[in-house]
């Protein structure tokens, strides 16, 4: 039987970390409770950083996460400071600035930054993660470039890209896959995601990648693997993240790819993950993951501040991940794990119409479904992932 | 209590719906509708729950 905790420190300040601190209190640790976050910003939320912000509809005040509510929770913040090191016998937690925070319980929820291209240093290249990242680009864009170069078909270089047409400016896409998010979607999903870029006026470029970012002080033209150079103002490279874990080196705990938990989010004694840091057993899906979603951050946040609480009680987590993408007038939504997937079939409406449903069979189960314009069909699938699906029930029977 | 929507916010990506169906549902015309809007105290909750993971913070629950 363990010592109940007392000082419990939140190692990221974001949507992990202030859902593990909200979930802490309410299963009543009463504590010491302190979040830690290298942003100067109070936690604020990331999606819109790639849509409504970007496109200068919101300012950054819609984007603020904490509530009054979380103003009762005796929550003490350590915002503009970064987490450099970690003594796990010590207990202790240094910071930039040479200070140290000392604690009995740990959640470590330092999320991930984007990964980069050799840019030169020249300006008007640009990644998207934080709202500061966001605001200089945004700027860039108001400047009414001659084109803008987006790096990566993704998720956040297809939103950008979005949100850049709607702002009237000339796109290019380029993406290193033969279709966006292929791997992922399947070619069939992936080809009309890049229909739906060129209904939208996108110069979209598959199958090749960036060779080298090129210009004086300022980007001026991007040459691609396939020796065609692109003039453009500005480049924002959407080429995926990597998780923030360099500050665990030499801490003893298990980092591959993220910090390594069991399946109930737990590293270590009294040290839990949560977020895109962290990589855990998936009892449902028998294997590590690391999930970078939205809705992710903030069940697991919750789920580790349990787990920390719970000691040996401690529940698996095993959620149906969740995802969606606005990008033009496509709302696309994806439950479940589409990795490893034999088949990909429509069982709803049609790719032509850009409004389906498509189920993802990984041996006799479906193991995910994606939806296109279709958030009621796509809520209850995630419904019926949760407790299991035959793939030949799905099919006979449909939503 | 009671559930209230912001339909200016709300985008129907239908987090509450799989949070707790009992209350919200998004139909074949992508809206969302409340289907209980003061739900029994067993539901609360799932209806704190669907309200706080909504993505547009579009559902406040009074009471």
């Amino acid at each position: 039987m363990t010592d109940p905790l007392s000082s419990v420190v939140v190692v990221g300040a974001s949507l992990a970390g202030l859902h593990a601190a909200r979930s802490l209190r309410r299963r009543g640790f009463d504590g010491t409770l302190t979040l830690v976050g290298a942003e100067s910003h109070p936690p604020y939320d990331r999606p819109p950083l790639s849509k409504q912000v970007l496109a200068g509809d919101w300012e950054p005040d819609r984007l603020v996460l904490a509530s009054s509510a979380d103003d009762e929770l005796d929550l003490r913040w350590r915002l503009g400071a970064e987490a450099l090191g970690l003594d796990v016998a010590a207990r202790r937690l240094e910071l930039s600035g040479g200070d140290h925070i000392d604690w009995d319980g740990l959640v470590i929820a330092t999320g991930a930054r984007p990964r980069r291209l050799d840019d030169g240093g020249r300006a008007g290249v640009h990644v998207l993660r934080s709202l500061d990242d966001c605001l200089a680009l945004r700027a860039d864009l108001d400047a009414r470039p001659s084109r803008v170069v987006v790096v990566g078909a993704g998720f956040i270089g297809a939103e950008v890209a979005a949100t850049c047409r709607g702002r009237g400016l000339a796109v290019t896409l380029v993406e290193p896959l033969p279709v966006p998010l292929g791997r992922v979607l399947g070619g069939e999903v992936g080809t009309t995601l890049a229909d739906v870029h060129r209904d939208h006026g996108v110069d979209l470029r598959l199958g090749v990648g960036v060779e080298a970012i090129e210009g004086g002080d300022r980007v001026e033209q991007v040459l691609l693997s396939d020796g065609t150079s692109v003039a453009c103002d500005v480049v924002v490279v959407g080429i995926g993240v990597v998780p923030n874990t360099g500050w665990l080196e030499g801490s003893g705990l298990p980092v591959t790819d993220g910090v390594v938990a069991d399946a109930t989010c737990q590293v270590a004694h009294g040290i839990v993950a949560a977020g895109d840091v962290a990589r855990w057993t998936h009892l449902g899906f028998g294997e590590e993951v690391r999930v970078e979603h939205w809705d992710h951050a903030i069940a697991q946040g919750t789920h580790a501040g349990e787990t920390l609480l719970a000691g040996d009680g401690a529940e698996p987590f095993t959620p149906v991940p969740w995802f969606w993408s606005d990008q033009y007038d496509r709302k696309i939504m994806l439950a479940g794990r589409t990795q490893g997937a034999d088949e990909v079939r429509i069982v709803d409406g049609s790719l032509e119409e850009r409004r389906f449903v498509a189920l993802y069979r990984r041996g006799d189960r479906v193991t995910a479904a994606l939806g296109m314009n279709r958030p009621g069909p796509l809520a209850r699938w995630r419904m019926r992932l949760a407790d299991g699906v035959a793939w030949a029930d799905a099919v006979a029977g449909g939503a | 209590m009671r559930v209230v929507v912001d339909y200016d916010l709300c985008e129907s990506n239908a987090v509450c719906m799989s949070v707790a169906p009992e209350v919200f549902e998004v139909r074949d015309d992508d809206f969302l509708y409340v289907l209980q809007e003061e739900p029994g105290e067993e539901l609360r909750s799932k209806v704190a729950e669907a309200a706080e993971r909504c993505p547009k913070q579009a559902i406040t629950v009074e009471g």
